[in-house]
């Protein structure tokens, strides 16, 4: 046994996290592969983009090229009760979860970091775009990528000070252009799969069928409103609606309706025109500070409220009952309950909390 | 994690490595006699002697006649070409319709009677087995009908270990005048092979379970047995496995063949003191294990465990992080575990039959290496049940 650091890298049989793989063996670690076995809906499987059977054999191929141990871990129970299961939880009570980052808490960051560490890795490594930056006590931040186009720190905002010391993100400080260099570089298969956006469990299917089919959410219909009041038509059911929605509304007007708000106790739907989809503020709960604490007081940040946002600039103010409010400098639309808030100073990631209705 | 240099291998029931004799053998024909065995010329006689001395040497081994002998291309292709070819041809001869197998047999046999039932109207039949995974021979007798076709019972399993009473069942299907084939894939490699003390009328062996090359098999067919086959061309191997002999190979069978039956009790008295060995502390030192298949008649070198509460696949990948290669009897890379059909034939309650491991034994196993085993296995079998419940 070599007195080496080793970690244990998730492979996808993409590029990126192959890339990563090819540098942590450069770096002289002792590196072992990982895929997860995700569940997706039955009859499905094939077109999972996190784990097809195809991008599981290009993940062997690369590990069998770097010469490192590959293998595939099931998780599909424990990611159907946690992150699907969720998922359903999140609609039927109106909000418009994201379980990637779910599935990065629980999954990633939980079942694969426990079995690294219990194999006797030091560290669990990715693919991911963001950057580490350790202090001299052993602290560590969270930082944006180098590339902005392809920052991920968003998605990771979820995760502990405990689960980051045990991080390693080989890419943080790599432009994608680079990595794919680097691919030629380390003679590895530079396979891109489109960067869809859908969830990886509903395999291209649409979400609306799915909740109806596995969330036995009947359709019920109910009254669309305007702010007055105002009825001005009928719905089949909130789950098929999300914030700032225009499709899929049916009412007859000069100027197009979006929804501006699910009120679910009242099983109404609320809509106005596209000036009034702007707020000025955001509330957040079941918050996670990256340092641990809870920072005082009020701090000038930017937020992103979703993954794919543009950054906002605001006021955070915390306190110690798990909420967060932000005062946003301008009117910022489709802010969602159940999406994740993420709040930056600069760089560093200070944390973030799902958007509260 | 080990590097492959440090590695100790204990998944003899997967696969082999080609033992000296039988490479040194083998090189020959690659180069030197390289003719093809059905050519006219000198060079193609000289080929097919070497061709019927590897049929005599086989034959000899499992107390047959030289012609009763064909080669395949491995163990799985013996099972499909008698099990396929017999069927087939007992229908056509005499309408029999009827296939009775055991619930334990290798996907080679249960999946070609399950596609023989599904697309060509077979009735497949599956006996019952106990405890250990074994056929009673007067349940088969009592299963046997006027229009069975064949009768397919493993001879020792490869995830459990345990021996059928082959010779019993052998003779109760000679009674019945009904055929009787059985996979010897793993057991050809252990145990003294005679179809005539067993009346066994096929008999499917593959050569890298005991030390041969991987891509080579042979098929015992009783001489009298009518096979349709399965794959048609030249009329290679009296016409019933077509296609140019896979020389080298099937040399190379021959020769391990031999090697195998010749030092059988040698090797099995030698695994039969590590195994139980084995089997002794991984039921004394760790909780909530139990030995599948049976205690005495299971192959010499074959150890099978169930562990409450741990995914197979999990322990497999911690024990080759630690530089142990096991298997867990039902091969998944995938890391897609679904509970063995075999344990779930034995009754194994859904909390156990994840978490099996299979220690296979062979030529390169020593002592230490069984204690090196145990000073990791309790451990990993301990993390993995707190990792669970997290």
């Amino acid at each position: 046994m070599s007195d080496r650091p080793s970690v244990v890298i998730g492979m996808s049989g993409g590029v990126d996290s192959s890339v990563a793989a090819a540098l942590l063996v450069e770096q002289g670690y002792r590196v072992t592969g990982m895929m997860l076995r995700l569940w997706s809906q039955p009859g499905m499987e094939e077109s999972n983009r996190c784990c097809t059977p195809d991008s599981m054999a290009q993940a062997r191929r690369v590990a069998a090229i770097l010469g490192i141990p590959f293998y595939a871990v099931d998780v599909q129970e424990k990611f159907r009760k946690t992150v699907v299961q969720s998922f359903i939880d999140g609609y039927s009570i109106g909000m418009t979860p994201n379980p990637c980052l779910i599935c990065n808490r629980q999954i990633r960051w939980g079942h694969m970091l426990q079995q690294a560490l219990a194999m006797g890795a030091d560290y669990l490594a990715t693919g991911h775009y963001a950057r580490i930056q350790r202090d001299y006590q052993g602290n560590v931040q969270l930082l944006r990528a180098v590339d902005s186009g392809k920052d991920q720190s968003y998605v990771l905002s979820i995760l502990t000070q405990e689960q980051l010391q045990h991080t390693l993100l080989p890419l943080g400080n790599l432009r994608k252009s680079e990595v794919r260099e680097l691919a030629r570089k380390f003679s590895l298969p530079v396979a891109e799969r489109a960067d869809s956006q859908d969830l990886c469990f509903l395999a291209g299917g649409d979400y609306r069928q799915f909740l109806a089919h596995y969330a036995g959410m009947p359709s019920s219909p109910g009254k669309i409103i305007n702010r007055k009041g105002e009825i001005l038509g009928e719905h089949q059911g909130l789950s098929g609606f999300t914030i700032g929605q225009r499709k899929g509304l049916q009412i007859a007007a000069s100027e197009p309706y979006y929804v501006l708000e699910k009120d679910i106790a009242g099983n109404i739907l609320v809509v106005g025109f596209k000036h009034e989809l702007g707020r000025t503020s955001l509330k957040a709960g079941q918050l996670n500070w990256i340092s641990g604490f809870v920072p005082t007081g009020n701090i000038r940040i930017q937020v992103k409220i979703r993954y794919r946002a543009e950054y906002c600039w605001g006021i955070l103010h915390a306190t110690d009952n798990d909420r967060a409010v932000v005062t946003l400098d301008h009117p910022l639309r489709d802010i969602t309950p159940g999406q994740q808030a993420v709040f930056y100073d600069g760089d560093t990631v200070l944390g973030g909390g799902i958007i509260l209705p | 994690m080990a590097g492959l240099s440090q590695r100790v291998y204990l998944d003899y029931a997967a696969t082999t490595p080609v033992a000296d004799r039988v490479l040194n053998a083998m090189l020959p024909f690659f180069n030197e006699n390289f003719g093809n065995p059905s050519s006219v010329h000198g060079i193609g006689q000289y080929a097919e002697a070497a061709l019927e001395a590897a049929r005599e040497k086989t034959a000899k081994f499992l107390h047959a006649r030289s012609e009763e002998v064909i080669f395949t291309g491995c163990g799985t292709e013996s099972d499909n070409l008698a099990i396929r070819g017999v069927a087939l041809a007992q229908r056509r001869s005499r309408g029999a319709n009827h296939i009775l197998v055991s619930p334990v047999e290798h996907h080679a046999v249960l999946h070609t009677v399950r596609q023989l039932s599904e697309y060509l109207g077979f009735e497949v039949e599956m006996l019952p087995v106990d405890g250990f995974g074994r056929v009673d021979p007067q349940d088969v007798k009592a299963s046997i009908r006027p229009n069975t076709a064949l009768v397919s019972v493993i001879y020792a399993n490869n995830e459990i270990g345990t021996i059928n009473p082959i010779r019993q069942i052998g003779e109760v299907c000679r009674e019945a005048g009904v055929i009787f084939h059985t996979d010897a894939v793993q057991a050809a490699a252990h145990l003294a092979m005679n179809v005539q003390l067993d009346d066994v009328d096929l008999l499917s062996i593959g050569a890298h379970k005991f030390y041969g090359p991987k891509g080579v098999g042979a098929l015992y067919v009783r001489r009298g047995v009518q096979l349709v086959p399965s794959q048609t061309g030249g009329g290679q191997e009296y016409n019933i496995r077509a296609g140019t002999q896979n020389m080298p190979y099937i040399v190379g069978l021959a020769e391990a063949f031999e090697l195998a039956q010749t030092e059988i009790k040698l090797w099995a008295s030698h695994f039969t003191k590590l195994r139980d060995h084995l089997i002794g502390r991984v039921l004394e030192e760790i909780p909530e294990a139990r030995l599948t298949g049976h205690m005495v008649d299971r192959l010499p070198n074959h150890a099978s465990f169930v562990f409450k509460g741990v995914e197979g696949n999990q322990l497999l990948m911690m024990l080759d992080a630690a530089g142990f290669a096991c298997s867990s009897g039902s091969a998944c890379k995938v890391g897609n575990p679904k509970p063995s059909e075999v344990l779930e034939a034995i009754g194994v309650l859904p909390a156990w039959n994840r978490g099996s491991l299979r220690v296979t034994l062979g030529h390169g196993t020593l002592p230490e290496h069984i204690d090196q085993l145990m000073q990791v296995l309790p451990v990993i079998i301990k993390d993995l049940r707190k990792l669970s419940v997290v």
